[in-house]
């Protein structure tokens, strides 16, 4: 944790109140997206239970299974979901953009532009906590390679039409939201608690009532006690009164409410099978219904809390934080390219994405993953003055006044300018010998050079050549203007700095390189097992006895 | 009777192999493991010049572009004649300068415009950039146990075979962003480049050096046990090969105690009061700037098997080291203000691979509440250990064995990786218990 993150919490702690941790949205929130809200059956790894969807707060669906073990209600249920996220993700898959992108030519091997549909925006999928994202993953695996019985007729227990398209729209989702400053998945947890700091732990913040308890805690209470309360509080029969986000419930409602009540379900579901007339059939299919009734309203009880909560997260976000321009949207950008390019897989036939990656593609994945990891630290601080409050705390950045400006030129044949920039700082940046520095200019970075420390102030008998030594006056350093000042020998108006201009230098840099390219899978070179050979389209699951209980 | 263990013989027993191997062995890789200094960069040029000699053109992957110019350096003072090319990074300054007087060493950003030359040495960054028609024959990996699998991954098919040399014991490379899903495949492209290498062909050749030059015979044992404990290697001087004296006596102090334990058995412990500090635990750091002062004012000589007489304890021969870059900042900012400057501070990371006669080190589970994975890293320790000639003073806070204890690791399970043994709880117990014979109460 950050010594910001650090002096955040104990502030936190101290007035009893999340404090903010930035000043702008650095996520872009879509105006209409899909919240799911899913709980899943304890004891059983990727046995729904139930979920609430949809995209208006006050009309959600309600998704039950009553037997989540029976595979048949399982794919009912599956396939009520995709009837629910399906149409919402095609109305983003027809509005679209003309775009450019940068494609080899298969003939010639060169870069060339070319012509291409972008989706003008694209589907958002908010789930409570990070453990809701990982089984949106999960929901995608256990979907994605069923089959149907158009594509194959052999099979014994044919999934719905849609349910395998579901599970690989779900996995894009899912792997989309491993790529760093992504929006495509959202949990509610991660974003609140990326834009405030609470006084509890981190682990903590991945209860979104304890979260949302320090961020608002009601009149008169602060967030500590109203935090205690959303984790502990429990009504007379022994239930949480506000019920863990899922998709795990509580061992409580497990043993007192929901399994009793499957049971008699259970029950009712034999004595119908073992009706003898159509008279018996009316009265024990009455039964049937009250136990199913019962079941999808104890799930209600348990989702409707959460799902209040997701959209009082929403409202937060939208009326406490701008969102951080240009950035967000550009990172939103990707977000539809990403969108767009699944579309185009789906539509094109191709099969669902591999259970493994290959090494070619994993290590893309990884520099892909890193390079994100990199922008999106660069550009949160950029875009937030108190994200770059921290970095100047870390010694990673730094903010002055310009002192002086000296003008220098490069030695050779054409010299360009080089100008001598002093710039007094309160910060304590940790800069090596030519350390590099970065400030935006335009939106673009300019880069500097760090020559070294003029003088120390505020302290005698100290040279400044030992580095930064001033306990309350601050440094003078001096940095070496390098670039984007034009081509001719003075430098282009406004391109440096001036006295009496405030700068703000990172250390670090602003965009990131492209990494290294990587071969064609089917190069995979012998260090890694050579290439993995001839693509064949992945089996489906192969059935389990617990498939069938 | 076990006859008398001959370090010299030994290692060149062990050389001679590798290199039979490399050149003359069918399979397309050989592993080599070394301890920390064990001649690994000896190696790897003589291996260069033996391959250059043979006519079988070569490139050379290193990681950072230090370890690249240290190589040429080093190649062209054991064979000025040998025609070297340098592939450098089209950034200012992306050489070092004493290069440009090296005759035959010719420096580009372009591979094209190397083509021909005998040896050609770059980054893998810089490499992974690189496309040829025409694979090389040969390649040397040089701390392929710190190079990640993906960026092998990216330069595999620039060569037709390769000798992967490296230290098992340092650092894991490290990736920035989660990996977990790749975890147990044997591709995990955030695994170690050797493991990757190893896990596709289990049956290459595998070697390792038996004699750590650098480490003297009071360190050897403790750093092969700790962290070598399958792979065993010894020190190649004896105890009385090295020693180190000062010229000022000791003032009675805990720094100036600490010294002395340290110069006498190799092995010093400066322990401070129990406490749950920041990361720069200013007391701490204080301490490590107070005895790198006293070290250079007490008038240091060191004595080693190099040569007969005794060789000052200067600034460049001592370094300190710590766990993380703000440390290792409020070290130097320390020092400063006791008017050191021109001693080398830097993390584990940046350590590696360098050799001082005395390094001090900023224990990294000193004054901390937790033992997190990073922390622990069996790796960070050995590296922070295993820098020095003579001494290591080790500055802590007391109680990191009660935090080892109480804090069990909670690292998740993954299927299918290789568990690392030993494992950083064990290390570092064992590194403590070596430790706690020589300790000293800071008393400033």
């Amino acid at each position: 944790m950050s010594l910001i993150a650090t002096l955040a919490r104990l502030e936190a702690v101290h007035t009893g109140r999340a404090q903010p941790a930035a000043t702008v949205r650095h996520r872009h929130l879509s105006d209409r997206p899909l919240v799911f809200v899913p709980l899943t059956t304890a004891g059983e790894a990727g046995a729904p239970l139930g979920a609430l969807v949809g995209t208006d707060r006050d009309a959600p669906h309600l998704l039950v299974v009553p037997q989540p073990r029976d595979r048949d209600l399982r794919f009912a249920f599956l396939a009520e979901l995709a009837d629910v996220v399906l149409p919402y993700i095609d109305t983003h898959a027809d509005a679209v953009e003309a775009a450019e992108r940068n494609e080899t030519d298969p003939e010639t091997g060169k870069r060339v532009k070319v012509e291409v549909e972008l989706c003008a925006d694209a589907p958002q999928l908010i789930v409570p906590s990070r453990a809701g994202v990982d089984y949106v993953r999960l929901l995608g695996r256990s979907m994605r390679f069923r089959r149907t019985a158009d594509q194959d007729p052999e099979t014994p227990y044919p999934a719905p039409p849609r349910v395998p398209l579901l599970g690989r729209w779900l996995t894009h989702f899912g792997e989309r939201a491993r790529v760093p400053g992504s929006s495509l998945l959202l949990a509610m947890t991660d974003v609140l608690s990326r834009h405030w700091a609470t006084g509890q732990s981190t682990l903590e913040d991945q209860h979104l009532g304890a979260l949302l308890a320090w961020i608002a805690p009601p009149e008169g209470e602060t967030g500590a006690e109203a935090a205690l309360r959303a984790e502990l509080a429990r009504d007379r029969e022994g239930q949480l009164l506000w019920p863990p986000a899922g998709p795990a419930t509580d061992p409580a409602f497990d043993n007192k409410l929901l399994a009793p009540a499957i049971d008699r379900y259970d029950r009712a579901r034999t004595a119908l099978a073992a009706a003898e007339d159509g008279l018996e059939a009316d009265d024990r299919l009455g039964d049937l219904t009250a136990a199913e009734r019962e079941i999808r309203a104890l799930v209600e009880s348990r989702t409707r809390p959460t799902w209040d909560a997701v959209w009082h997260g929403l409202d937060l976000l939208r009326s406490h934080l701008p969102e951080a321009g240009r950035h967000v949207e550009e990172r939103w950008t990707r977000d539809r390219w990403s969108f767009t390019g699944h579309r185009d897989r789906v539509l094109a036939g191709e099969p669902p994405q591999p259970r493994r990656d290959d090494a070619v593609t994993a290590a893309n994945k990884l520099s892909a993953r890193e390079r994100e990891q990199a922008r999106l630290e660069a550009q949160e601080a950029l875009d937030d003055p108190l994200v770059m409050a921290g970095r100047r705390l870390a010694g990673e950045a730094f903010a002055g006044e310009v002192t002086e400006v000296v003008m220098a030129y490069s030695e050779g044949k054409r010299p360009s300018p080089r100008p001598l920039v002093t710039v007094r700082t309160d910060d304590r940046p940790h800069l090596g010998e030519r350390a590099k520095v970065f400030r935006s200019l335009g939106g673009k970075p300019q880069a500097a050079e760090f020559v070294g420390y003029e003088e120390t102030l505020g302290k005698d008998g100290n040279d400044g050549e030992n580095g930064p030594g001033g306990e309350d006056g601050g440094v003078l350093l001096v940095l070496r203007v390098l670039d984007k000042m034009g081509r001719g020998k003075e430098p282009e108006a406004g391109s440096v700095p001036e006295k009496g201009d405030r700068v703000c230098f990172t250390l670090f840099e602003h965009e990131q390189r492209g990494g290294a390219k990587l071969p064609e899978p089917e190069e995979t070179p012998w260090t890694h097992g050579g290439p993995p050979g001839e693509q064949v389209p992945e089996a489906a699951d192969p059935l389990t006895e617990e498939d069938v209980l | 009777m076990t006859a008398v263990f001959d370090p010299g013989a030994a290692a060149a027993q062990a050389t001679d192999a590798i290199l039979a191997d490399t050149l003359h062995g069918t399979a397309r890789g050989v592993v080599v493991d070394s301890p920390p200094g064990a001649g690994k960069s000896t190696l790897v040029v003589r291996a260069a010049l033996e391959l250059a000699d043979a006519g079988r053109p070569l490139m050379i992957v290193a990681q950072t572009n230090a370890q690249v110019d240290d190589l040429v350096l080093r190649l062209a003072e054991k064979s000025p004649e040998l025609p070297v090319g340098r592939l450098h990074s089209s950034d200012a300054d992306p050489y070092d300068k004493a290069l440009d007087d090296l005759p035959n060493v010719r420096k580009s950003a372009k591979a094209a415009e190397l083509a021909g030359l005998s040896v050609v040495i770059s980054t893998a960054a810089k490499w992974g950039h690189v496309k040829v028609d025409e694979p090389w024959r040969h390649a040397i990996v040089d701390e392929a146990y710190q190079m990640r699998s993906d960026s092998l991954l990216a330069v595999a098919g620039l060569f037709e075979r390769a000798l992967f040399v490296g230290d098992p014991g340092q650092l894991d490379p490290f990736a920035t962003v989660g990996s977990e899903q790749w975890a147990g495949l044997s591709y995990d492209p955030s695994a170690s480049a050797v493991t990757t290498l190893l896990a596709h062909n289990p049956d290459l050749p595998q070697h390792r050096l038996p004699v750590s030059w650098r480490l003297p015979a009071s360190a050897a044992p403790l750093i092969s046990d700790a962290f070598y404990p399958y792979t065993p290697f010894r020190s190649g001087t004896g105890h009385d090969d090295r020693r180190l004296a000062f010229a000022v006596p000791s003032d009675g102090s805990g720094p100036d105690r600490v010294i002395d334990e340290a110069a006498e058995s190799g092995w010093g412990l400066l322990e401070l009061p129990a406490r749950h500090t920041p990361r720069t635990d200013p007391e701490a750091v204080r301490a490590v700037a107070t005895v790198v002062r006293r070290l250079l004012d007490r008038g240091g000589a060191a004595t080693s098997e190099r040569s007969s007489d005794a060789a000052p304890l200067t600034a460049d021969r001592i370094a300190v080291g710590t766990a993380h870059r703000d440390q290792a900042a409020a070290v130097r900012a320390a020092l400063a203000e006791l008017g050191v400057t021109e001693i080398t501070v830097d993390t584990a990371n940046r350590l590696q691979g360098r050799e001082y006669d005395v390094t001090v080190v900023l224990h990294p589970l000193s004054g901390r509440p937790d033992a997190t994975a990073f922390h622990l890293e069996t790796g960070r320790l050995c590296v922070l250990a295993s820098r020095h000639r003579h001494a290591c003073i080790v500055v802590c806070r007391a109680g990191v064995s009660d935090l080892l204890d109480d804090y069990p690791s909670t690292e998740p399970v993954q299927l299918g990786t290789l568990v690392k043994f030993p494992d950083g709880w064990e290390a570092n117990h064992a590194v403590l218990a070596r430790l706690a014979e020589h300790r000293v109460a800071w008393r400033p």
